[in-house]
């Protein structure tokens, strides 16, 4: 599969590292089909409810329950409400909260592995801390903390962005430990190398080091930690709100819907495929877009 | 490795304790309230006695010393008490007491375990089945359609959270075909072939769904461990002394590839216990999950404390039996 290639990118006039990794994950048939549904799926929650401008909270009851029509792709629901607008409106949300989350663990966890891998005397308390939080039983807090902050979260930022700051803060601050082992790990490799020796022996502060020279090499294991952290925070959102303890039905996710349409499952059961496909494809697709960039960024697999 | 375990165990005591203060925090500072479900014809100073009498609002040191006490010292005397070893004066002993039932959280827990044991259990032992299977096949005929489709299906069933595939069963099973009921009847008692077969029935959704989400993840690490292993030398000593392709694959390559599946298996069992939560939530079993989500709702402190603390020793647990089942399976792990 690869010989072919190897003899065309002689011809190449010039290589660089980014373009081989981009090179090898256009070879990964997964990959790229996961990007191509991810970006319909952004672009559809994105630019589609330009398109289909009905609003998703407008109530038509004499429409409710309706099966699929030219006027509604998707239905509607038991109060008369668009679906394929609630779907979208929810997806928005829903993506919001994945990639906003998956940031803050990121940061959080790289931070964390850097300082502990680089600064020998942080190492131990860091790792411990991670330890304990690899221990704590995420799932059961989350639902602890959410249930019981959420009424005073709400009333400081207001109904919407309460929940999703509270959301996204305990997601990301319940998943950051993985982040931090894997960072933590390369960075003890790397600050033994030459080049960060021969920084040091020009007296570069230490701060510079970390920033100029450490930071660049473990950006490959932080952007597969970052897919994988996406699919994590949307799974464990809709999960929340599936139990519902998470965002309010007037502003709804996908897994809101899911958990709202459960109970009209016997009547109308598109109300549970549609978002349940919404957030099966999201994660899937992320899935295998980390799948190919864990692929394309390991130089194993790429030199041959 | 008795030294390992005795020094690990050790750890344990704080890591444990640090979680259940933590719990405990995160509980205390919260704004909930017990009595907020009791009826508003309640007056307050009836109200501020049942709250005092259910030991609200003490200050947070003293009630996290009693809840330690509690449950390290008085509910581990009451079950001996109750297997005939009466130690002391059982009467003076106080037990955890939910605030919801009026009753001890320890005899609620143990009213759910069951439900939860049969159903993820088996879901785990099933997973656990078809997984090893799977990813055996799929690495020894890698790149074939069945690597593939396998390789895909384990994707898929890793990506689609567990509440739409158990949405999307009762929907095509309960709704459509009428095939299996779609709530779990917990009242159930089986005592013939009849009310058995209702049983089988009743968990074959729950346990397919659980199933088939750990069967995903374990199949992948099978197949990947399985794929490390067939490349290495000894396989290739193995099958140049000529023995038979299925000793080569089934007694040396699979027994090796086992030893870090086996640990993956064994960090799996406190995460499902989370995962049940949500599959409860689905087919209404009345488990642990269940339990807590009503504890969350009704603000039942102690229930809430008891059974989160309960996850956490079990995620402590199993790391501790993974570390020591990965060192006595592979004499090439040293940890003294």
């Amino acid at each position: 599969m690869t010989d072919q290639t190897a003899g065309e990118v002689v011809t190449k006039a010039q290589r660089t590292l980014w373009g081989d990794v981009l090179r090898q994950f256009l070879q990964h048939k997964g990959g790229v089909a996961g990007s191509i549904i991810f970006l319909f799926i952004l672009g559809a929650v994105l630019f589609g409810p330009f398109i289909h401008t009905i609003d998703p909270q407008f109530l038509d009851i004499r429409n409710k329950n309706l099966g699929p029509t030219w006027g509604h792709p998707m239905g509607t629901d038991n109060l008369g409400r668009d679906m394929l607008a609630q779907v979208l409106s929810g997806g928005r949300v829903s993506l919001a909260v994945g990639i906003a989350a998956m940031a803050l663990s990121l940061l959080v966890g790289t931070l964390i592995g850097i300082i502990a891998g680089f600064f020998q005397k942080l190492d131990g308390p860091l790792m411990r801390t991670t330890d304990l939080f690899l221990a704590l039983p995420i799932l059961p807090l989350l639902l602890v903390i959410i249930m019981l902050f959420r009424d005073s979260l709400r009333s400081v930022f207001g109904p919407e962005m309460g929940i999703f700051f509270l959301i996204v803060f305990v997601i990301g601050i319940t998943s950051w430990m993985n982040t931090a082992r894997i960072v933590r790990g390369e960075v003890l490799a790397i600050k033994e190398r030459e080049f960060v020796l021969a920084a040091r022996s020009v007296g570069t502060h230490s701060w510079k080091i970390v920033a100029r020279h450490i930071f660049p090499n473990v950006l490959s294991p932080v952007m597969v930690s970052a897919t994988l952290g996406i699919a994590n925070a949307i799974i464990t959102e809709s999960s929340l709100s599936f139990l519902g303890l998470g965002f309010p039905s007037d502003f709804p996710t996908w897994g809101r819907l899911l958990f709202d349409g459960a109970n009209f499952m016997t009547l109308n059961p598109a109300r549970v495929i549609w978002p349940g496909l919404a957030i099966s494809l999201t994660v899937l697709s992320v899935n295998y877009i980390g799948d190919g960039i864990r692929d394309a960024l390991d130089p194993r697999i790429r030199g041959r | 490795m008795l030294n390992y375990t005795l020094r690990r165990l050790l750890f344990a005591i704080p890591t444990l304790l640090v979680i259940s203060f933590i719990i405990f925090l995160i509980l205390d500072l919260a704004p909930g309230d017990p009595t907020g479900s009791l009826p508003l014809t309640i007056p307050a100073e009836v109200r501020a006695k049942i709250r005092e009498a259910l030991g609200v609002g003490e200050p947070i040191h003293i009630a996290y010393v009693k809840w330690l006490r509690g449950f390290f010292i008085y509910e581990p005397l009451h079950w001996l008490d109750q297997m005939g070893l009466v130690i002391g004066d059982p009467s003076s002993r106080p037990r955890i007491i939910s605030f919801a039932t009026r009753g001890p959280v320890v005899d609620l827990l143990m009213e759910r375990i069951p439900q939860t044991l049969w159903v993820v259990g088996l879901s785990y032992v099933v997973g656990i089945l078809i997984a090893i299977p799977i990813g055996v096949i799929s690495a020894y005929k890698q790149y074939s359609w069945f690597d593939q489709f396998g390789t895909f299906i384990s994707m898929v069933g890793f990506s689609v959270p567990t509440f739409f595939t158990g949405l999307l069963m009762i929907v095509i099973f309960s709704v459509q075909l009428g095939w299996f009921p779609s709530v779990y009847d917990t009242t159930l008692e089986v005592n013939s072939l009849g009310t058995f077969w209702l049983q089988v029935k009743q968990m074959i959704m729950p346990v397919t769904v659980l199933a088939l989400f750990n069967a995903a993840q374990i199949s992948r690490f099978m197949r990947a461990s399985m794929l490390d292993n067939l490349t290495q030398d000894y396989v290739r000593t193995a099958r140049a002394k000529g023995m038979s392709e299925k000793v080569v694959v089934l007694t040396h390559v699979l027994r090796n590839s086992l030893i870090p599946v086996v640990t993956v298996i064994a960090l799996g069992i406190p995460t499902i216990f989370g995962g049940a939560i949500i599959t409860e939530q689905i087919f209404r079993v009345n488990g642990l999950g269940q339990l807590l989500i009503i504890g969350i709702q009704g603000s039942d402190f102690p229930l809430v404390q008891t059974l989160t603390f309960l996850f956490a020793i079990l995620i402590v647990l199993f790391n501790l039996i993974a570390d020591i089942v990965y060192g006595m399976l592979d004499p090439r792990i040293r940890y003294d």
